[in-house]
């Protein structure tokens, strides 16, 4: 039973993970508000930020920044590549907006049934 | 600099400062606070991303998207990513809200109640979320350090960038050095969605009804949320 607890802790921070994944996704399919779904896509970037954290981290390590004190330094290359996923990420949700303004100036309203009942091709 | 050679030349005083630094009845006593201030803000993150899908207020929806990625910058502090949480605080929490509460300004602050049944999409998120848990039980536990993702290049960035007295904090010699290319593939991506979003909002591009330009928005370039022309 105590091992049940152990090896559930241990990987909380995985199912904590998938959750959010799966919640981004959903928000995506199910909303129609045009920002909810961007909000919704931002939720699954960041979910894979916790993704590719949780293995770098060592138990007894410290950042990986030099110091005397320690000899052993959490994984330094998912941290670089979650930083440049992270400025991607918020580039791509300013040009999703930018995309949702324009639609609302073309469409005047932001909500998925709308703009395809007000534009017979999108059917 | 001069912090990375010491560290490097100095083994012995090295190993004594880092018993120091970890007595060994400490650490286990560590490790669980560790874990259990962990489980705590992972589990505010998910009642915070409920509280996501149900709010249909758009302005709070944003309010708490910044606290997610609040939360989130936590979580990455005590994953020992200091560099990603200062970026999550002030790229996630900052820019992502002041876009977000802008866009909203020029757009519209509610969602509208649902047509469509969530049936569906409830479905294949259970069913994606189940394929991926069945998958977790392959995984290292949490901190491992036997774990394969610190056998591999991590260890020779550590030492190379010591041994060649890189800058002392490591993802910035990696972000800067070994993967420079990388970072400018980055700016690259950045630069182009800038010059995407002045296109979008510099106006000029309005076409009216029947798909001609018109000519009468010039003096509507502040965008203003009126401009609805279909």
């Amino acid at each position: 039973m105590k091992e049940a607890i152990l090896e559930f802790a241990q990987h909380y921070n995985y199912f904590i993970t998938i959750f959010l994944m799966i919640s981004g996704l959903f928000i995506v399919i199910a909303r129609g508000n045009l920002i909810k779904k961007l909000i919704g896509l931002s939720l699954f970037q960041t979910s894979v930020y916790l993704l590719y954290l949780t293995p770098a981290k060592i138990h007894n390590g410290t950042a990986p920044i030099y110091d005397y004190a320690y000899d052993t330094y959490s994984n330094p290359l998912p941290h670089v590549l979650m930083l440049t996923a992270i400025v991607v990420g918020v580039a791509t949700l300013a040009l999703g907006l930018a995309l949702v303004v324009r639609i609302k100036e073309a469409y005047g309203t932001i909500e998925e049934d709308e703009i395809f009942s007000k534009d017979p091709e999108a059917e | 600099m001069i912090l990375a050679n010491k560290a490097v030349e100095n083994a012995a005083d090295h190993a004594v400062a880092a018993a120091a630094a970890n007595p060994p009845g400490i650490t286990k006593l560590t490790e669980n606070a560790e874990l259990f201030v962990m489980m705590v803000l992972l589990t505010l993150l998910a009642a915070i991303t409920l509280a996501i899908i149900r709010q249909r207020n758009m302005f709070g929806v944003v309010i708490l998207a910044g606290i997610y990625s609040f939360l989130m910058a936590s979580v990455m502090i005590i994953l020992d990513a200091v560099d990603v949480a200062m970026t999550e605080a002030s790229v996630g929490a900052g820019i992502s809200t002041v876009v977000l509460l802008a866009t909203l300004h020029l757009t519209q602050s509610i969602e509208y109640p649902q047509r469509r049944s969530v049936l569906i999409p409830f479905f294949i998120s259970v069913v994606v979320g189940a394929a991926l848990v069945w998958g977790t039980s392959g995984l290292p536990a949490f901190g491992a350090k036997t774990a394969p993702i610190h056998g591999h290049v991590a260890p020779t960035f550590i030492q190379y960038s010591a041994d060649h007295k890189m800058p002392p904090n490591i993802v910035t010699a990696v972000l800067a050095d070994f993967r420079g290319f990388d970072t400018l593939g980055e700016v690259t991506v950045v630069f182009t969605a800038g010059i995407g979003v002045l296109l979008l909002l510099q106006g000029g591009w309005r076409v009216t009804g029947n798909g001609r330009r018109s000519e009468d928005d010039d003096e509507q370039q502040g965008m203003d949320s009126s401009g609805g022309t279909a």
